[in-house]
């Protein structure tokens, strides 16, 4: 595998080979659609490079194995599909709270239950709120092309090393199966990440080393808590990320992360190119945790308009009202159960609550 | 004397596992508390002892040492 | 006169909160003087199971990770694929292995993963107060089983190493028991074994060890010994399930 030159790829086999680039050694999966190819990809390359490629018996086990491979020292990854996700938030969680790195894309499918194999956004909620039992979090990455999944499956690593916590990655059917033209980051060693002093090699020449979650005394675990928390509130300082797109002059500020961004831009473009008097813009969360909350409320002293686009129900745009604390008026188009609109279906819903909007300003 | 044994009383829980499998019935339980609020597992001094082992290898706390004679 | 036994250097010098006459104590105490017989303290990495045993690292000073439940013999995987020349083991109850970790279990053992398990038998969740096991006997009274376990509602009880023994995995299982001192001794040599099965990257190894619970099975700890060899060993027998020369 050459890098650095352009290449078209899939998006599972972006992720897969910026994953090995990052010095992901271990990959630990079980077959779920649609992100096969994801596992499919790192078994044939994984052991190319003198990498642990185990085909697992669960999504319990293959979660496990990341852990038990991460607390060994290795960078370990897994991925899955929203109800394997859902198989694997024991092991998040564990991992959160004993403060071991991984990375995990979920590619995420229609639900809730076995739902369907199409491109949905169903899984904000448990992808963003920690997933699993306990009072934590981990970062959200939402990319929302073939080359951003690659840029942030090799930060995903960096980031999980550097805070010592799981990382997802959260795409869906349709940028996993999509194919692009995509350069492949080349690892540099990142001097800057702290040195694994926790890991387990054997007690040779030091103290025996214990890496747990259980901690029976109270006091010791609201402590362990708080430590948790203030880790959150420095991942939420430095390692909020979104993009502006359009918003110089905007009225109305369209929200929407990964293949929905796209789409919304799509839709942008067609009706500022139909009406140049348009004023649309985009803001798109690439971190969905730590969510980019003040990027939302600087837009609110210029643009009053939100519109809130996801493939789901609405569960962002719970987000976006935490954020605006109130002001603004914010619309939602939501597509659950895997339907993905065209940029010309989400056209007409952003053209109708922009112009009734502008209507009553004028008035 | 062929042997003896030491018991850290304030290991002992009393769950008599020395007591029972001593060959030579030589280990009783004290009348004394010990810290953990167990009546620890005594050794009788009066009795010979032969250093075999047994009731260590069946303590579950570890809490025995034992001493033999060189020439046994 | 000569000291011929003391504590074993690897067992750290504090009390364990085990109940009196538990079998975990005794199984401890065998690991660490492997540990310290073998030269092994400075290369073994321990993940211990959710039950009483979670606390082993307390005792045996070596490192180790926590397992959810279940899941050591998925986490133990990961250490020893990316630790080939460490010791790993994984040491579980009958409800971490037989009941919610099975899959794991059976899939690292069939997958001839060259990891070591240490799996306790007593028949009942210890650390939750004494429900009923996957290995708890066929009339046997728990709190989830009140008037015996039954056929009928329950299935009769899993025998972990003969299951094991079906698949083309294994390369050394054993069932022993703490029940008595030759009980204690043959449980040590078994360890052993199994330890140099891995050693010698021979494969995966696992010795079920029938251990007392005198707490929750309301015996003392002589009775719960007699039981084992009574009544838990008829169930259960003791010897040599499978093993393959390495």
């Amino acid at each position: 595998m050459t890098t650095k030159t352009k290449q078209l790829m899939y998006g599972t086999h972006a992720a897969g080979e910026a994953a090995i680039q990052a010095g992901c050694t271990c990959y630990f999966g079980y077959p779920i659609t649609p992100q096969n190819e994801l596992p499919e990809y790192m078994s044939r390359r994984l052991p190319e490079v003198g990498g642990i490629f185990i085909q697992a018996e669960s999504e319990l086990a293959s979660i496990n194995m990341v852990l038990g491979a991460s607390v060994a020292g290795a960078r370990a990854m897994t991925s899955s599909s929203s109800p394997g996700i859902s198989l694997k938030q024991e092991g998040i969680s564990f991992m959160a709270g004993m403060e071991l790195p991984a990375v995990i894309v979920n590619i995420m499918r229609g639900g809730p239950g076995l739902g369907n194999i199409a491109p949905a956004q169903s899984d904000y909620f448990q992808a963003t709120r920690g997933g699993g039992h306990g009072d934590y979090r981990t970062p959200v990455l939402a990319p929302a092309s073939v080359q951003e999944l690659a840029d942030l499956t090799f930060l995903a690593f960096d980031l999980a090393d550097q805070y010592r916590n799981p990382v997802l990655i959260l795409g869906d059917g349709m940028l996993g199966q999509l194919m692009e033209p995509v350069v492949i980051p080349v690892r540099k060693k990142n001097e800057a990440l702290p040195e694994k002093d926790y890991i387990l090699t054997g007690a040779k020449d030091r103290p025996a080393r214990l890496v747990k979650s259980l901690i029976l005394d109270v006091k010791e675990m609201e402590d362990h808590n708080w430590k948790l928390h203030r880790k959150y509130q420095r991942i939420e300082q430095n390692e909020t990320r979104w993009e502006s797109y359009r918003m110089e002059d905007a009225e109305m500020a369209v929200i929407a992360y990964g293949t929905a961004a796209r789409i919304a831009r799509g839709a942008i473009n067609r009706l500022r190119k139909e009406d140049e008097n348009v004023r649309i813009g985009l803001i798109r969360p690439i971190t969905l945790w730590p969510f980019p909350a003040k990027a939302l409320r600087d837009a609110v002293k210029k643009t009053g308009d939100f519109f809130v686009f996801e493939l789901s129900a609405g569960q962002m745009v719970e987000d976006v009202r935490l954020a605006l604390e109130g002001r603004g008026k914010i619309h939602f188009y939501g597509r659950p159960g895997g339907v993905v609109p065209t940029p010309a279906e989400l056209a007409r819903s952003m053209a109708r609550h922009y112009y009734q909007s502008k209507r009553s300003r004028k008035k | 004397m062929k042997g003896k044994i030491v018991i850290d009383t304030s290991m002992c829980k009393g769950c008599q596992l020395c007591i029972g499998f001593c060959p030579k019935k030589n280990i009783f339980l004290s009348s004394q508390l010990n810290a953990k609020g167990y009546f620890p597992a005594q050794a009788d001094t009066k009795k010979v002892c032969n250093g075999c082992g047994i009731c260590a290898l069946m303590c579950p706390e570890a809490a025995i040492e034992v001493y033999r004679d060189d020439e046994n | 006169m000569k000291k011929v036994y003391s504590r074993p250097k690897s067992l750290r010098n504090v009390s364990m909160h085990y109940c009196p006459g538990c079998g975990h104590s005794i199984i401890h105490r065998l690991i660490a003087e492997l540990l310290d017989e073998m030269n092994l303290q400075d290369q073994a990495i321990c993940v211990p199971p959710a039950g009483c045993a979670v606390l082993a690292y307390n005792y045996i000073d070596i490192d180790m990770v926590e397992a959810p439940h279940g899941r050591a013999t998925a986490v133990a995987t990961g250490v020893k694929r990316v630790r080939p020349d460490n010791l790993v083991f994984s040491y579980q109850g009958d409800g971490d292995l037989a009941a919610i970790g099975t899959a794991e279990a059976l899939h690292a053992a069939n997958r001839g993963e060259h990891i070591t398990v240490i799996f306790v038998n007593n028949a009942v969740y210890g650390m939750t107060g004494g429900q009923m096991a996957p290995t708890s006997l066929i009339g046997q009274k728990t709190t989830t089983s009140p008037h015996g376990r039954t056929v009928a509602n329950e299935g009769p009880p899993i025998r972990v190493c003969e299951l094991m023994a079906q698949l083309g995995g294994p390369s050394y299982l054993e069932r022993v028991s703490v029940s008595s001192p030759a009980g204690v001794r043959k449980t040590k040599a078994a360890i052993k074994k199994a330890f140099e099965y891995q050693i010698k990257k021979s494969g995966f190894s696992l010795v079920e060890i029938l251990s007392p619970c005198p707490t929750n099975w309301k015996m003392d700890a002589m009775a719960s010994c007699a039981w084992i060899d009574e009544v838990m060993a008829k169930e259960f027998p003791l010897g040599v399930i499978k093993e393959v020369q390495c």
